[in-house]
């Protein structure tokens, strides 16, 4: 029931909207670009992430499901090298 | 790279072509390395078939069981069971899947998948038809790096020789040169699309790959042990190995020993016994880098005895990766040797997310000042936060394994780091040496 | 009922120009202590949907004002025997607005770059829409018309002129900024 927000790195283009709303579940790196806070983002701040998906310029804001959240964060607790995806592919 | 490991071929051919002498010298039988001497070149299908008889047919209710019960993990560097993988696509197969032999071996030092696909060409077709098999492919697609010549010569040859001879439709994709090209989402975006940069979509290869087909990308060196595992078995494929995974693995040995060279090892073997096999090192040994630029550096202390197997090496907190053994000899600066590698991996990047344009090239400008000896104040202090603020947010894990690599070479070089950010070097030249 | 139109359009070019500077403000990532971006962002999104209302009016009115006798003719481009081009250009950048700001309601199920495309034709739409209004205006020769026109036209000049400087801090021209490393 719960959704994870996930930004799209490829299309994200560092304008940093999404941590000015939402600034308890996103902050910006030294470039600008987002930190998304891991794990189910609290219900209180489901309005103003929907906000934030709606005023991204490139639409690289998402809320979904946390099994579809696309990123290493969520494999940190693995050892570290089962957990990289290799560039010899399989 | 290949010249060296041709080299290191031919300088065991030369200590006579036995079986015996190609492998682990404590006298096992190698397995994906078996077959005629590499001198010879390319095995032909003749000679194929008539070492290993014909490939048997099989029904994925057979294969797949028995692939998970081999414990075959994957050799392109994440070490994922296989077994798992191929029951996962399978699953989804009601279109009619893809099976991509991933040979981009974009990893400079590496030199195991392009042997391999130039000198048993047909053990990896095999190995891709066996896994179509087993997931209902209709495809084989071989994706073989470009910039290896011989490898896309000899594996185009193969597939010519056996044309039309196979129940699935085999063909040949040369790899355009780059580090990244060999990752899963890139090799499925370069099918599709002609552009070898990673996607961050959310479903998928093996849900969603090439042309929308549910696609297993698998490399050409676990696809060259499912060949084996078809035909012989898991129990069979189990008898090797010194420790808790089983089976055998191409390795690649770089750096000051004195034939270095692709080697097939048993899992657990040690160290020690790998630089015996490589005939010794030629000069002190400082560091070694293990599993390749995505694995990370190691202090020579208790290393030795380290057995060469996922586990052992996880527990240890390094990984398996590639297989590359990377020596870096003790007179060459570990701060050098670690900026040539991030310089290089951040030249790779596909420029597509922030955090890797950006933040990995923040890091590169500043270890390439702190290697010069000409730090600015606060580079080694940005280098540490920099290195964890990078992981996980690009599309592909480049930065992530870049990012490890650093950490690895700032705990491993601590004390050259902190000399060269008080502007002084104990070392001479730079680099991982020659191999 | 005229003055309603012309009303009506005059605020609607106002409001325009105030979505294209806004919508150029955006992308330039413009922002102030205490004016985050975000707000420039929502503010275009919210200033472009009001002045869909006013166009409405003005081109509701137009239709069915007995006096001037336009009749849907007016909406579709170069079909009213009225002013027949300065008219018709109204109609074409009524639909070009409409297109705009249609793809941008659906952007989710559009996708970026499908929707990218179609925003550039902002750049013909607001002068297609300045065009018209001086053409058809009964009263553009006046001071306060040119006042009003020609700080329009300013403001849209002022802000092109900065989106076409800052077009080298996009990300990919910061990334080809950066110091080139050699592979060695």
């Amino acid at each position: 029931m719960g959704l994870s927000l996930q930004v799209d790195p490829v299309r994200c283009e560092g304008f940093g909207m999404c941590a000015e709303l939402l600034p308890e579940a996103i902050e910006l790196d030294d470039w600008g670009y987002p930190i998304v806070r891991e794990g189910i983002l609290p219900e209180h701040l489901r309005e103003l992430a929907e906000r934030a998906v709606e005023v991204c310029p490139v639409l690289a804001l998402r809320l979904v499901s946390p099994e579809r959240v696309r990123s290493t964060l969520q494999t940190r607790s693995l050892a570290p090298h089962t957990a990289l995806r290799s560039h010899g592919g399989g | 790279m290949l010249a060296t490991a041709t080299t290191a071929m031919k300088s065991t051919a030369n200590a006579g072509t036995s079986a015996a002498n190609r492998g682990a010298r404590a006298g096992f039988e190698p397995r994906l390395l078996a077959g005629p001497s590499f001198d010879a070149g390319p095995e032909s299908w003749e000679q194929h078939r008539a070492r290993l008889g014909d490939l048997p047919a099989a029904s994925p209710s057979r294969i797949i069981p028995s692939i998970e019960r081999s414990g075959l993990i994957g050799r392109g560097g994440a070490g994922f069971p296989v077994g798992r993988k191929w029951r996962s696509v399978a699953e989804r197969s009601g279109r009619g899947a893809v099976v991509v032999a991933n040979g981009a071996e974009g990893e400079p030092r590496s030199a195991k998948d392009r042997d391999l696909m130039h000198l048993r060409p047909h053990l990896i077709i095999d190995g891709g038809l066996t896994a179509a098999q087993a997931i209902g492919a209709e495809d084989l697609v071989v994706y073989a790096g470009s910039e290896h010549g011989d490898a896309v010569r000899s594996m185009s040859r193969a597939i010519a020789e056996r044309a039309g001879r196979d129940p699935v439709a085999v063909r040949l994709v040369e790899a355009p040169r780059g580090y990244v090209s060999g990752e899963s989402t890139a090799v499925v975006h370069y099918l599709n699309a002609a552009d070898a940069r990673p996607t961050s979509t959310v479903e998928r290869p093996f849900e969603r790959g090439v042309g929308s087909r549910p696609t297993l990308v698998q490399n050409v060196e676990t696809l060259a042990h499912a060949a084996l595992i078809a035909r012989f078995g898991d129990a069979w494929f189990r008898e090797a190995g010194r420790g808790r995974t089983r089976g055998t693995a191409l390795v690649t040995v770089s750096g000051p020993v004195r034939t270095p060279g692709v080697r097939e090892i048993e899992y657990g073997v040690t160290l020690a016994e790998l630089l015996a096999i490589s005939d010794g090192a030629t000069a002190e040994v400082g560091a070694v880098l293990v599993g390749g630029y995505f694995g990370g550096w190691a202090s020579t202390q208790g290393l030795w005895e380290l057995p060469l197997d996922p586990l052992d090496l996880a527990e240890a907190g390094l990984g398996f990766g590639c297989g590359l053994i990377g020596l870096l000899d003790a007179e060459l600066c570990g701060v050098q040797a670690t900026e040539r590698i991030v310089r290089y991996m951040a030249a790779e990047s596909a420029r597509q997310c922030g955090p890797c344009i950006f933040g990995l090239g923040a890091i590169a400008t500043a270890l390439e000042r702190l290697a010069a000896c000409r730090p600015a104040r606060d580079d080694l202090e940005n280098l540490t936060r920099w290195s964890t603020q990078i992981v996980g947010r690009g599309a592909c894990h480049h930065p992530d394994g870049a990012a490890a690599l650093l950490t690895s070479g700032l705990r491993v070089f601590r004390d050259e780091f902190d000399r060269h950010h008080r502007a002084r070097c104990a070392h001479r030249v730079a680099g991982l040496g020659e191999g | 009922m005229w003055y309603a139109t012309r009303g009506a359009g005059i605020v609607s070019l106002i409001l325009l120009t105030g979505v294209v500077c806004l919508g150029i403000l955006t992308s330039v990532r413009w922002q102030r202590a205490g004016w985050p971006r975000f707000l420039t962002a929502q503010l275009h999104q919210s200033i472009s949907l009001l002045s869909l209302v006013f166009l409405t009016i003005h081109i509701v009115v137009a239709v069915v004002d007995p006096y001037t006798s336009l009749g849907l003719a007016a909406i579709v481009p170069f079909a009213s025997g009225y002013r027949t081009i300065w008219l018709g250009l109204g109609a074409v950048a009524l639909y070009l607005i409409l297109a705009i700001i249609g793809t941008s309601l659906i952007r989710g199920w559009l996708g970026h770059r499908a929707w990218r495309i179609v925003h550039w034709l902002t750049y013909a739409a607001w002068p297609i829409a300045l065009v018209h209004g001086i053409g058809t205006g009964s009263d553009s020769g006046a001071i306060w018309a040119w006042l009003l026109n020609g700080t329009c036209v300013a403001a849209v000049l002022a802000a092109t002129a900065w989106r076409v400087g800052y077009a080298d801090s996009s990300q990919a021209e910061r990334a080809r900024a950066l110091p080139v490393l050699e592979r060695r």
